[in-house]
């Protein structure tokens, strides 16, 4: 079994017994990067010297005795999160030079933690797409079928776990940009809580419903990356301060007394036939491992999308009002004064989803519209954000799927906004709640298409997902498959 | 239609964009599609509906007003396009 192949729980062991260096499994990572990654297109910038200097460093601290939760392992970063002296261009023109003077808080706690960064992973401009491809550096291709997307934004971090391009990376969700790509890529992805992980050095989209969170290969390595990212941050105001708990000790428990919510309105026309199939499997193997399934409703599901769609415009036209070409990114050349040379800055540097997204914000908030659309979708936000209260006296956890539909193809819906737009309507309410959602492979469209389900629980109930999710991958014992790349 | 090309350019000139003439149309096209379907959300009667602005209930971070340690002039002027020094030069602004 290639090195690259292992997850962080087995590499730990391996690494810790001297099996194998962190030397040696980095280089088996790397080659197989140059093996598959012309054809995926998970990075956009690769630290192979970083990493193996990492790497060196890592192995001289096993060597003596120090060694910590992910010391030696290969993991790649959403190129939204800042790292010192290494470019971050959140996938756009605008940022493309831009060297960021300070590392992210959770690059801190990741290099605290003893990982090696591989490289900065491909995404949608500045996080806006559901397919990465509207990232300026060209698209990413889905290892299972290298015709289709692999979801977005943070494709490329989807795409370097599932194709092994790294053991295990951090993404970045707004509206669903973690689960939705690792549902089409079949690997595991995890948005916290609002609060729970801090956003200091995540480039920001839309303030109130951005969040970071980890790709991995199965739910226990999900727990190894929580344990590490997880906590209150004196930088980012909007952190919580709560207390963390030990992630690890959800693992291996069973659903014995839960009641676990099936929301009629994620069941509907229009989902793909073995997408639903592959939820009734799933809710047997759910009540095998001791849960109790109960119909329950979340009426506003509907709305989600058009509320979505005027609040994070409506935060990204003011978070993006920054890029104007004078403290940093893209300037360009030959302007009469200083309003043509924000306009033309703005004009090149940013791509059409971009500036699709700031003008419905801009329109959004502008005088006379104010009320009818950002107020009115506050208020809608509240109305969903009570359903999920409502359901949490009724259930312990809600599964759904994760996407309508398996992977589509590349250029499906790219002339079509609003089509794209529909592809994230399972994972959206969960960021305007603000609660917390893992999704977890179940299974394969007939095709080989990886499909995935969504658990969500109650605000800082990452706990319960990681619960939900370890006792059914023991009991649904789905095929360990690889892409065939 | 609920916005014309026009508004288009209107919105463009406050958020600091120019669109090609190529793209107005496109956009024009797209964003009434976009603003179309946000329509539904008239359905729902939200009369005396508090309005939702975080994700979670949050107060004011206070924090002691102490004395840290800064990035810095240089670091701070490092990515701009054209700094002078300690300065980000701009193109005139007051003839």
């Amino acid at each position: 079994m290639a090195l690259y192949s292992f997850t962080i729980h087995e590499l730990q062991k391996k690494i810790e017994s001297g099996e194998f260096s962190s030397s040696e499994l980095t280089r088996s990572v790397i080659s197989r990067i140059d093996e598959v990654e012309e054809r995926v297109h998970s990075y956009i910038r690769l630290l192979k010297e970083e990493a193996l200097t990492a790497a060196e460093l890592a192995d001289e601290n096993i060597k003596a005795g120090k060694i910590r939760p992910l010391t030696g392992i290969p993991i790649a970063l959403k190129d939204i999160v800042c790292t010192k002296g290494i470019p971050t261009t959140c996938g756009s023109r605008i940022l493309q030079n831009f060297v960021p003077p300070y590392d992210a808080t959770v690059v801190e706690k990741l290099k605290a933690a003893g990982a090696v960064f591989i490289g900065k992973a491909n995404m949608d401009e500045f996080a806006m797409g559901s397919s990465t491809e509207t990232s300026a550096f060209g698209p990413t291709r889905n290892p299972w079928d290298l015709e289709r997307i692999p979801g977005g934004s943070s494709g490329g971090s989807a795409t370097a776990v599932a194709a092994d391009e790294c053991i295990a990376s951090i993404g970045s969700d707004t509206g669903g940009s973690i689960r939705q790509p690792a549902a089409l890529c079949g690997v595991v992805g995890l948005k916290p809580t609002y609060g729970r992980v801090s956003r200091f050095g995540l480039i920001a989209f839309a303030s109130s419903l951005d969040q970071i969170g980890p790709f991995t290969k199965d739910v226990e390595d999900c727990s190894i990356m929580m344990n590490v990212l997880a906590g209150y941050d004196p930088k980012d105001s909007t952190s919580v301060n709560a207390e963390v708990p030990d992630y690890r000790k959800f693992l291996n428990r069973d659903l014995r007394g839960w009641k676990i919510g099936i929301p009629k309105e994620y069941f509907i026309d229009g989902i793909d036939p073995e997408v639903s199939e592959a939820l009734a499997r799933a809710m047997e193997v759910v009540k095998n491992c001791g849960g109790e399934c109960v119909n329950i409703t979340l009426p506003h599901t509907e709305y989600s999308v058009a509320v979505y769609y005027i609040i994070a415009p409506a935060e990204a036209s003011s978070n993006l009002a920054r890029y104007d070409g004078v403290r940093y990114g893209f300037r360009t050349a030959d302007v009469r004064d200083l309003t043509d040379m924000y306009k033309k800055s703005r004009m090149q540097g940013f791509g059409s989803e971009v500036k699709r997204r700031i003008m419905i914000g801009t329109y959004a908030l502008s005088a006379g519209y104010y009320d009818a659309y950002y107020g009115k979708a506050s208020q809608v936000r509240a109305l969903i954000r009570k359903d999920y209260d409502d359901a949490f006296q009724k259930c312990d956890i809600i599964l759904t799927p994760t996407t309508p539909t398996p992977a589509f193809r590349i250029g499906e819906k790219t002339e079509d906004p609003l089509q794209m737009y529909l592809s994230d309507i399972f994972t959206i309410s969960a960021n305007l709640a603000g609660i917390p959602g893992l999704s977890i492979p179940c299974g394969f469209t007939a095709s080989g298409l990886p499909i995935g389900m969504q658990f969500l629980a109650g605000h800082f109930e990452e706990g319960k997902l990681l619960q939900a999710a370890s006792a059914y991958e023991k009991n649904a014992a789905i095929e360990k498959r690889r892409p065939n790349l | 239609m609920k916005l014309s090309a026009s508004d288009v350019e209107y919105v463009a000139e406050l958020a600091r964009l120019e669109v090609a003439a190529s793209e107005k149309e496109k956009f024009t096209h797209q964003i009434n599609d976009i603003l179309l379907y946000i329509d539904k959300l008239n359905e729902l009667d939200t009369t005396g509906v508090l309005p939702m602005s975080s994700a979670i209930s949050v107060t004011n971070a206070f924090r002691e007003d102490k004395i840290v340690e800064s990035l810095g002039t240089q670091k701070a002027v490092a990515n701009a396009p054209d700094a002078r020094g300690e300065f980000f030069r701009v193109p005139k602004v007051i003839d």
